[in-house]
């Protein structure tokens, strides 16, 4: 590891920081640009008076919004999310079993269509223009077309009620084995690989063909080559750095996005758990959530970066 | 095995076309091209660019860039004919019998590898020779190239080692397979003379010691000349003359033959002017930001009116940096432009629009200098416009001026720059300097991405412009044989310095300095044996 990239490194991970910080405060202020008072509207009709006033105080409203944001905020720091308005239970504890389903979810979701896309994409460059190009780009492409809850059902109909093979509700509980977790969130990993898939794969074919124009593909050629080893060998280690980033968006996708899906399986994630408490208007909840929806999707990015500069040899081995 | 290793008969190539605006339509590239090439001899191919010399080089692989296809004739490699031959056998001839070294190293290699790993990929995976067999075949042949540390080189990535490195890295990855043809596709155009000269010679020597026959491809008559057993000259896809190298340079029998080997551009007088200079640079230094050294220092330089200052050096000698300081693109650290009189200011933002309008550029690439979208009329219009408020009638009539001055003609006027040819592109964008009325033009390299009878018609132009208009160039190039043909006085860089300067005469007449000597020593001359003089092969 030399100094430039070491510099760059750094640079990227206080710019992660830094934007992390810039989302709280947008956050925060979202959530205060509220019509109304907040009190107000989370009573709603059966406010009193006292009721209100009492709700304040434990709100901490009556407190300046720069006092109660830093509160928040040292808050988090800390560890501490805050409690829940509607069920009075500590936040973070609550999320962490949440969180921990939904990156499971997506954990598998990841393991099955990263792999999946970018063999796709390498097969589809191998057989360019012929059919099992235009069989991939057809199949992943309609797959990306029909909305996800939509999806989700039509597998549901079949899979689970017809066929029987997979359960239509995905709940997971401690006592079940890893094998029997796997069994209860086929149907969702299922809906969450087709709607990720495409766009993996379009880039990965994207970015391989871009690379296939360069001079040293050519190079590779004449040596006599086999296609296959071309692509792979020349071609993918150059395009290593655009597959990364829309790999990482997509990544951030499957945490952030599954709230559909999470909701029509029922599963206990974290999707579940920010729609229930939206309508509940438990603030500091859908805060809470805001705030690791955003620090997912930054890391990943981040994550993104970091693998593009080491992937570059012009930084990794200055002259 | 026949002692012919290639034998092409009546090829023809043909490729599909598709003009803008216009159905698509065939096209020949070549057309009844025959040639014979015996075990360690080497062919060399010659001709302007879009003669077809790259594509029979390929042909010899039966490999076709883009759309090609090889539709006639026969190509036989060491006997066996290959232009109908299909994926597998031809897979297994390129990079085993038949290697390929490209015009650019520095494209042609992959970024993200090791040069060793692609030095010896193709010799390992048609089972040359093994791994460690390979690996030290490729040291031998980096020595013999005259790569710096033979045994290491290879643990290098290739943006660690320069652009003449590079070639020669290149070179050793066509002959590590040993082959029995090696195909060079102007492995040295891109590169200065004096590295050229080094490139040039270790092929040669390669050539020479390990029997290899090769096809040679260069616009450079001067330098296939030290290379050739035998010289085919082409124009359109045909063969204009077919003999020994002998023969083409002592005694060629066509036209188009005589006028390449005497190319040579006319010499004109040098001009002297006792006016006041129209630029005058004292002192003058310059870094990049965040490169911690001086790109230029202490540059003293003068234009007289009407005169020629050509700035002649190595790539990476400062003298696009010089431009790009006297043009306001990189502001100077230290010194002084004066410009007719006034000093200019530092930044481009600083300039007035007089300043701007007297002082004009062009580019070495036309074609990337102008917008694809626009026609010839508004490109050469733009500064009718912005500098003098033209339109209507005067401003059509200037445009039909200027493109008469350059020699196109209104007829040009409503082209987009994709239906011009090179010369021609060259050509508007001194029209587009020469609308803005300048006192001073600075040509960088302008002719150096055109073939050599393109670029001997440029330079008369720009010759006969000045005469006309008492314009003053500023003339950067690494080509001395343009130097002799344009320049009133010379400025020789060297590491950001200029380290000889003067009167055209007094610079190119001894006694020189040492890095001058080595400069005009390694310009190659039309005549047989003259690499052997000046490199001890």
């Amino acid at each position: 590891m030399n100094a430039l990239v070491l510099k760059l490194l750094v640079q990227r991970i206080a710019l992660g920081l830094l934007l992390i910080f810039l989302v709280s405060i947008m956050i925060f202020l979202g959530t205060q640009i509220l019509p109304g008072d907040v009190a107000q509207s989370i009573l709603g009709q059966t406010a009193t008076p006292e009721s209100l006033a009492n709700l304040r105080e434990e709100l901490g409203l009556n407190v300046p919004p720069l006092e109660r944001y830093l509160n928040w905020l040292g808050g988090v720091v800390r560890g501490d999310l805050g409690t829940s308005l509607t069920n009075g239970r500590d936040i973070g504890a609550s999320i962490a079993d949440r969180l921990g389903n939904t990156l499971f979810l997506a954990m598998w979701a990841a393991i099955i269509s990263v792999p999946l896309a970018i063999t796709l994409g390498l097969v589809s460059v191998l057989y360019r223009g012929r059919w099992p190009d235009k069989l991939i780009s057809a199949v992943t492409l309609s797959a990306i077309s029909v909305p996800e809850f939509m999806m989700s059902y039509i597998l549901m109909y079949y899979v689970a009620v017809q066929l029987g093979w997979a359960p239509s509700v995905a709940m997971l509980n401690d006592r079940m084995s890893l094998l029997d977790k796997l069994h209860a969130i086929s149907l969702p990993v299922a809906v969450l690989v087709m709607v990720v898939l495409a766009h993996m794969m379009r880039m990965t074919r994207a970015a391989l063909l871009n690379v296939m124009q360069s001079a040293y593909i050519e190079t590779a050629e004449l040596k006599g080559l086999r296609r296959a080893s071309v692509i792979w060998r020349h071609a993918f280690p150059n395009s290593i750095a655009p597959i990364v980033n829309v790999v990482m968006l997509n990544m951030a996708y499957l945490v952030v996005g599954v709230v559909v899906v999470e909701v029509v399986f029922v599963y206990p994630g974290m999707g579940q758990y920010l729609v229930d408490h939206v309508a509940k208007r438990d603030v500091p909840v859908v805060q809470a959530c805001g705030l690791i929806f955003a620090a997912v999707y930054i890391f990943l990015n981040m994550f993104a970066d970091i693998v593009s500069i080491l992937a570059n040899p012009r930084l990794r081995h200055p002259k | 095995m026949p002692d012919h290793v290639l034998k092409i008969d009546n090829l023809k190539i043909e490729a599909t076309a598709y003009p803008p605006g216009e159905a698509p339509r065939r096209v020949t590239i070549v057309d009844g091209v025959s040639l014979t090439l015996e075990k360690g001899k080497v062919l060399g191919l010659i001709g302007e660019s879009g003669a077809g010399k790259s594509t029979i080089g390929l042909s010899a692989m039966a490999y076709g860039r883009g759309g090609i296809e090889l539709t006639g004739g026969e190509i036989h490699l060491n006997g066996r004919e290959i232009r109908k031959a299909k994926g597998a056998v031809l897979r297994s001839l390129r990079g085993a019998e038949v290697t390929y070294v490209a015009q650019s190293a520095a494209a042609a290699f992959n970024p993200a590898k090791k040069l060793m790993e692609q030095v010896i990929e193709a010799t390992v995976s048609h089972g040359r020779a093994s791994r460690q067999e390979a690996k030290e075949r490729a040291v031998d042949l980096f020595r013999k190239l005259g790569l710096p540390e033979p045994e290491t080189f290879g643990d290098r990535y290739p943006h660690q080692v320069s652009g003449g490195q590079l070639q020669r890295a290149m070179t050793a990855m066509a002959l590590c397979p040993q082959p029995d043809l090696v195909i060079f596709d102007e492995p040295t155009t891109a590169l200065d003379v004096t590295t050229q000269l080094g490139v040039l010679a270790a092929i040669k020597g390669a050539i020479r010691d390990l029997g290899v026959a090769a096809l040679y491809i260069t616009h450079d008559l001067a330098v296939v000349a030290q290379i050739a057993d035998d010289i085919m000259v082409l124009r359109h896809g045909k063969t204009v003359e077919y003999g020994s190298t002998r023969q083409i340079i002592t005694e060629p029998q066509q036209d188009y033959t005589r006028a390449l080997v005497s190319v040579t551009a006319k010499e004109h007088a040098e001009k002297t002017s006792d006016q006041p200079p129209v630029l005058q640079v004292t002192g003058l230094s310059a870094e990049y930001r965040g490169m911690g050294r001086d790109v230029l220092s202490d540059i003293n330089i003068a234009i007289q009116p009407g005169t020629t200052l050509a700035v002649v050096g190595e790539s990476g000698s400062g003298k696009s940096t010089l431009a790009r300081v006297i043009t306001g693109l990189l502001p100077q650290k230290a010194g002084q432009v004066l410009f007719d009189g006034r000093a200019l200011s530092r930044d481009l933002k600083g300039r007035s629009r007089e300043d701007l309008q007297e002082l004009q550029m062009i580019y070495q690439m036309a074609d990337t200098a102008m917008n694809p979208r626009q026609t010839v009329g508004t490109i050469i219009g733009r500064p009718l416009q912005f500098y003098f408020g033209m339109k209507g009638a005067a401003l059509r009539d200037r445009i039909v001026q200027l493109l008469d001055e350059i020699e196109l003609g209104a007829g040009f006027m409503d082209r987009y720059p994709a239906e011009l040819s090179g010369g021609q592109k060259q050509r508007v964008c001194i029209a587009r300097a020469l609308a803005a009325k300048p006192k001073l033009i600075i040509c960088d390299e302008v002719t150096s991405a055109l073939d050599p009878l393109v670029a001997e018609g440029i330079l008369q132009l720009l010759y006969d412009l000045q005469q006309r208009e008492q314009v003053s160039y500023m003339f950067i190039t690494h080509d001395i044989a343009t130097v002799k043909a344009i320049a009133d006085s010379i400025a020789v860089m060297h590491l950001g310095k200029v380290v000889r300067y003067g009167q055209k005469s007094k610079v190119l007449s001894p006694p020189f300095d040492d890095y001058t000597e080595m400069l005009l020593r390694s310009v190659p001359e039309m005549r047989l044996g003259w690499m052997e003089e000046v490199a001890q092969v």
